[in-house]
């Protein structure tokens, strides 16, 4: 055990554990605040790992706006204060959840775990290698990613426009 | 130094974690906290790919950011449909049997119910094929 495994074994149980919590909690808003520490915690994994970009980019993109609309669509869904009563589940099927998640940790562990060999040493990984390369070899990728982006605006508005359109007629027709 | 196995197992259990929580959950919104705990497995794992040796093109660094930008538009049209269900239906249960008036109905005696609801099956219909 060295300084950098006790550090990532730190920030994965501080993931694993808000991860547990945030999918099993009964209050809907208490999920998305546990989300958040779960990102938290594998952002501190991959600052761990040596990416510092990429964990910076996780808490600017899913702790500050992912996460932020998921709360928004809580709010506009009228979710309960405390705990959601109407979309409880039975015990069996929390059970049958719980061995589906079970059985997929098991698997990938049986398909991960004999490719971790002994100890090695972190690579460091330069911000402006990073850089070079994807506004060099990953250009095209990347602006392709910038146009998926506009599509979904796009596509968000368009869906959120065009039934609010279709109730107000179907309504007036009703009356 | 570090070892690999640490990422693997958590990688292991956060996907883990996001198939449980799709799979119990019968909200709407908190069904995306799941695809979340998912999409943050696979990032550990892409990323302990490229801690160790060196990785081509940088991809260790690049995919995981293409991949958080993916998730980002993903999110907004799942929420932008769940709203728009919400809006419709009156509730984003996932086990609630769908409203028969919703369903495009089909021509001909029918044809009563169809008119209240006027356009709704061309709507369905193209809302079909942007899925």
């Amino acid at each position: 055990m060295t300084s950098l495994d006790l550090a990532f074994a730190a920030c994965g149980l501080l993931a694993v554990v808000a991860g547990l919590l945030a999918v099993t909690t009964r209050q809907v808003v208490h999920a998305a605040l546990w989300l958040v520490v779960a990102l938290l915690g594998v952002a501190g994994c991959l600052l761990v790992l040596g990416h510092e970009l990429v964990a910076l980019v996780l808490v600017l993109v899913y702790v500050g706006a992912i996460v932020v609309l998921v709360l928004f669509a809580l709010m506009l869904t009228r979710a309960p204060i405390g705990p959601d009563l109407a979309h409880a589940v039975p015990w069996w099927r929390r059970v049958l959840a719980g061995l589906a998640g079970a059985a997929t940790t098991g698997l990938l562990l049986a398909a991960l775990l004999p490719l971790a060999g002994e100890a090695v040493e972190r690579r460091e990984v330069a911000n402006a290698a990073v850089a070079t390369e994807l506004f060099g070899t990953w250009v095209w990728p990347f602006e392709a990613l910038s146009v998926l982006l506009l599509a979904a605006l796009v596509a968000a508005l368009a869906v959120s426009r065009g039934a609010g359109v279709d109730t107000s007629r179907g309504g007036g027709g009703a009356a | 130094m570090i070892h690999l196995a640490g990422p693997y197992v958590v990688a292991a259990l956060l996907v883990g974690l996001g198939v449980m929580g799709v799979l119990v959950r019968r909200n709407a919104v908190l069904l995306l906290i799941g695809v979340e705990l998912i999409l943050s497995g696979s990032l550990v794992l892409l990323v302990a790919s490229g801690a160790t040796s060196a990785s081509r093109w940088e991809a260790s660094s690049i995919l995981p950011l293409f991949v958080i930008t993916i998730a980002a538009a993903e999110v907004v049209v799942a929420l932008a449909v769940i709203l728009t269900a919400f809006r419709l239906r009156g509730s984003i249960d996932l086990d609630e049997p769908l409203d028969e008036r919703l369903i495009a109905p089909p021509r001909g005696p029918r044809s009563a119910p169809a008119s209240r609801w006027g356009n709704q099956s061309g709507v369905g219909a193209s809302g079909g094929e942007g899925a």
